[in-house]
């Protein structure tokens, strides 16, 4: 039987067709994947089945009835329940108070009832929650529990989970599979977006790849491969960018001591980190966002003064110096967030030449022209879809991160800091960054990787450091690095074997 | 509140009755929340912009309407307002503190009604979530904007009756600069009090305090500007914004219109 069909779905966004004659359908009990690369149209098509768009050609069935969903409302009176990327709590509110919002009947509400309701439903679906936290307290992984009992709380039959593990480390991935496989026991069915082939392998029964808004084809997991959905997914056969053997890391170039930072609030978000990275080395900080990695960034960039230690960038000081003259020591920065890397209203050719616009003065005035050849050459060079003239604002991610790749490495740094560089890109726009990174390495200079990605840090890394709750809790040869120690170590468990080594 | 000023005037004068006035203000108070609605639920227009130019509009309205009706009299026309209510007879202290206009004590008892809306109910609960968070009251399958207009006609009720309280309880005649700023004060007091229905109480209580403290110092005869007592409240107002404010939580989607993708 048939929980969901969606037959001959198409979703414009002015040209750009997202969705175009998709169809998709859900057995009952199942866990089906929705595979594909960003932008293949996957969330599209979901959210369309959840209201919050409407398709312009297609129809939906559910309980092979046909529906009409226009809002979020008419799918969770169908049974729908969704789990996005983005969690969608109010942070002032209690866990009790999200859960029942919208879902009770009736006039009043008592905290003491509804904490008890929920703690009652927490318990029947053995997802553990504490209904009387505040949301705001929550971490990442409590915040995807309460929104799957959100939805199961509104009886819901159906769950999308969206790129639900994008943001767990390992530990809690496995504790997410294994909730669902028991839910999915109990008569659940559940869609699992993602383009993660190795998770969509472990739990999912059918896998329903897009690609470019297109249907490719569904396949039972049985009958597949990682290799042939890896095909499917970005019509290559093959993907990924392959490292050469390392040759020995030249002297330090950047060494960084005891560093602290004690925010305003007496919060203290690093402590004690202290680093060498070496010339021809590509060192990763690997570890789950949000335990110290912006602070560093920021310190490392200028934004930040750090309340103690000391940074030397071959040979200068640079401890809670300006951008400016930490750029003018040699560092080259690809910031967290890339679109506070550039200015979107500026053209491309002007973000180009941000960084060095002393080179561009000519008795006082800039060089307009000698800007625009400098933007077309690094267009070129780096393969940015663009013309010098186009506002960097209109430009896809993984344009706008080649601007900001280009605008730092056309300098030939000492030391190159990324800081998630991928994050958010499409597997081409992935392997190119990755791509230049280890030209950057072999080339001689000296790359610090701040990455939550372990895909990323195994692939590039010389040597892993793990940073949690603004400690590095340990250092280690690539070579020694397994994904599940990195996962331990990022959850905050140590090697008990081992003392680390700082 | 200008608005609603002269509706409960001008109803009460033309009617005789004063009931009839509060209901009046109340509706055109209504009305007043609902065109905000359209304005800034459904139409996402900034609500700096369409907040003063709806308050220019209802003050421009209300002088029209009053020049229509009332012509440009020499003596302003006049009702009898309501009586206080005696609620503790001549007893010394508190005699005088419960000596007070009938609209006075509804507001008074709205402080904790308001509250159990917010806190204790479902509604209160959708107003609190579309406030901080409207995607996620709208994955929730709330109405946001539904939720957010019938809150603004309530806040237009509200406005409106304050404002006829000016007129039917105090004077009893309508001025045009009766209002005297005391809407903008209004939003000071709720941004002071952190957006919580009793400090709300409190910080009318420190302003209509220092209102009463200074009418009292006028008549003490000190040799001083009047006008500088005029501009205490005020004065007070800036202050305890200034000093209570700095670490006030605002809701997250304050002043933000909601539109689906």
């Amino acid at each position: 039987m048939y929980v969901i069909q969606m037959k001959n779905i198409t979703k414009r966004f002015g040209n750009l067709i997202a969705n175009d004659q998709i169809d998709f359908d859900l057995q009952k009990g199942e866990i089906h994947a929705l595979l594909g690369e960003n932008g293949a149209g996957k969330t599209t098509l979901m959210r369309t089945l959840y209201g919050l768009y409407s398709a312009d050609e297609g129809r939906i069935f559910i309980n092979e009835k046909p529906v009409h969903i226009t809002s979020p409302r008419d799918a969770i009176r169908n049974g729908i329940g969704m789990v996005t990327q983005h969690f969608t709590l109010v942070s002032p509110l209690t866990v009790a108070e999200n859960i029942v919002l919208g879902a009770t009947k009736g006039i009043s509400i008592n905290p003491r009832e509804i904490s008890k309701s929920v703690a009652e439903a927490s318990r029947k679906f053995c997802i553990p929650v504490n209904p009387d936290a505040v949301v705001r307290s929550l971490s990442v992984g409590e915040c995807q529990r309460v929104e799957i009992l959100k939805a199961l709380y509104r009886q819901a039959k159906v769950l999308i989970m969206d790129e639900p593990t994008a943001v767990l480390v390992p530990q809690e991935v496995d504790a997410l599979f294994k909730s669902l496989k028991q839910l999915v026991e109990q008569g659940l069915s559940v869609i699992f977006i993602s383009h993660k082939l190795y998770e969509v392998m472990e739990i999912c029964g059918r896998i329903t790849v897009l690609r470019g808004g297109k249907l490719i084809g569904t396949v039972h997991r049985a009958e597949t491969s990682e290799k042939e959905l890896a095909k499917m997914m970005v019509g290559r056969e093959t993907f990924g960018v392959v490292r050469e053997a390392g040759k020995d890391p030249g002297e330090p170039i950047l060494s960084i001591n005891n560093l602290k930072h004690v925010r305003n609030d007496g919060f203290e978000r690093l402590k004690d980190i202290s680093l060498n990275l070496h010339k021809g080395e590509i060192l990763s900080i690997a570890g789950v966002s949000g335990n110290g990695q912006s602070e560093l960034v920021k310190i490392l960039s200028g934004l930040l003064k750090p309340t103690e230690g000391k940074i030397v960038l071959d040979g200068i000081d640079i401890t809670g110096a300006s951008p400016t003259a930490i750029n003018a020591a040699g560092m080259g920065r690809t910031p967290e967030d890339r679109h506070a890397g550039v200015i979107g209203e500026l053209s491309v050719a002007e973000n180009l030449a941000l960084e060095g616009l002393d080179d561009y003065l000519n008795r006082g005035v800039l060089d307009r022209k000698k800007i625009r050849e400098h933007a077309q050459e690094l267009i070129e060079e780096y393969q940015i879809k663009a013309s010098p003239e186009d506002p960097v604002g209109k430009l896809s991610g993984g344009n706008i991160q080649k601007v900001v790749m280009a605008r730092s490495l056309s300098r030939n740094p000492l030391c190159i800091m990324a800081a998630q560089p991928t994050r958010g890109l499409d597997v081409g726009a992935t392997e190119y960054v990755r791509k230049k990174l280890l030209e950057q390495r072999n080339r001689g200079a000296g790359v610090l990787l701040i990455s939550e990605d372990l895909d990323e840090v195994l692939g590039l890394s010389d040597r892993i450091a793990v940073i949690y709750e603004g400690r590095i809790m340990d250092i280690m040869p690539a070579s020694e690095a397994t994904e599940e120690k990195l996962g331990l170590l990022m959850a905050g468990v140590l090697d008990k074997e081992k003392t680390p080594t700082f | 509140m200008l608005i609603g000023a002269f509706t409960g005037f001008a109803t009460a004068y033309l009617t005789g009755s004063l009931w009839a006035g509060v209901f009046a203000a109340c509706l055109i108070g209504i009305l007043a929340g609902l065109l905000m609605a359209l304005m800034t639920v459904y139409l996402g227009v900034n609500q700096h912009v369409s907040g003063l130019g709806i308050t220019l509009f209802c003050t421009g309205l209300a002088y029209y309407a009053f020049r229509v009706i009332f012509g440009t009299p020499s003596h302003p026309p006049q009702i009898t307002p309501f009586d206080q209510v005696n609620l503790m007879g001549d007893v010394a202290v508190l005699g005088p503190i419960f000596r007070q206009y009938p609209l006075t004590y509804y507001a008074i008892v709205l402080v904790p009604v308001v509250w159990v809306i917010l806190y204790r109910t479902n509604f209160g609960l959708k107003i609190r979530a579309v406030g901080e968070n409207p995607e996620a009251a709208d994955a929730a399958g709330i109405n946001v904007y539904g939720v957010r207009t019938v809150s603004l006609m309530i806040a237009g009720a509200f406005m409106g009756v304050a404002g006829a309280f000016l007129t039917l309880s105090t004077l009893g005649f309508f001025t045009f600069d009766i209002i005297a700023g005391r809407g903008w004060v209004c939003i000071a007091l709720v941004i002071f009090a952190n957006w919580i229905p009793q400090r709300v109480l409190l910080g009318a209580f420190i302003f209509g305090g220092v209102q009463a403290l200074q009418l009292r110092l006028q008549l003490t005869g000190v040799k001083f500007p009047y006008e500088l007592f005029l501009t205490l409240p005020y004065v007070v107002t800036i202050i305890a914004l200034t000093i209570a404010n700095r670490n006030a939580a605002y809701p997250a989607a304050l002043l933000k219109p909601y539109k689906r993708e």
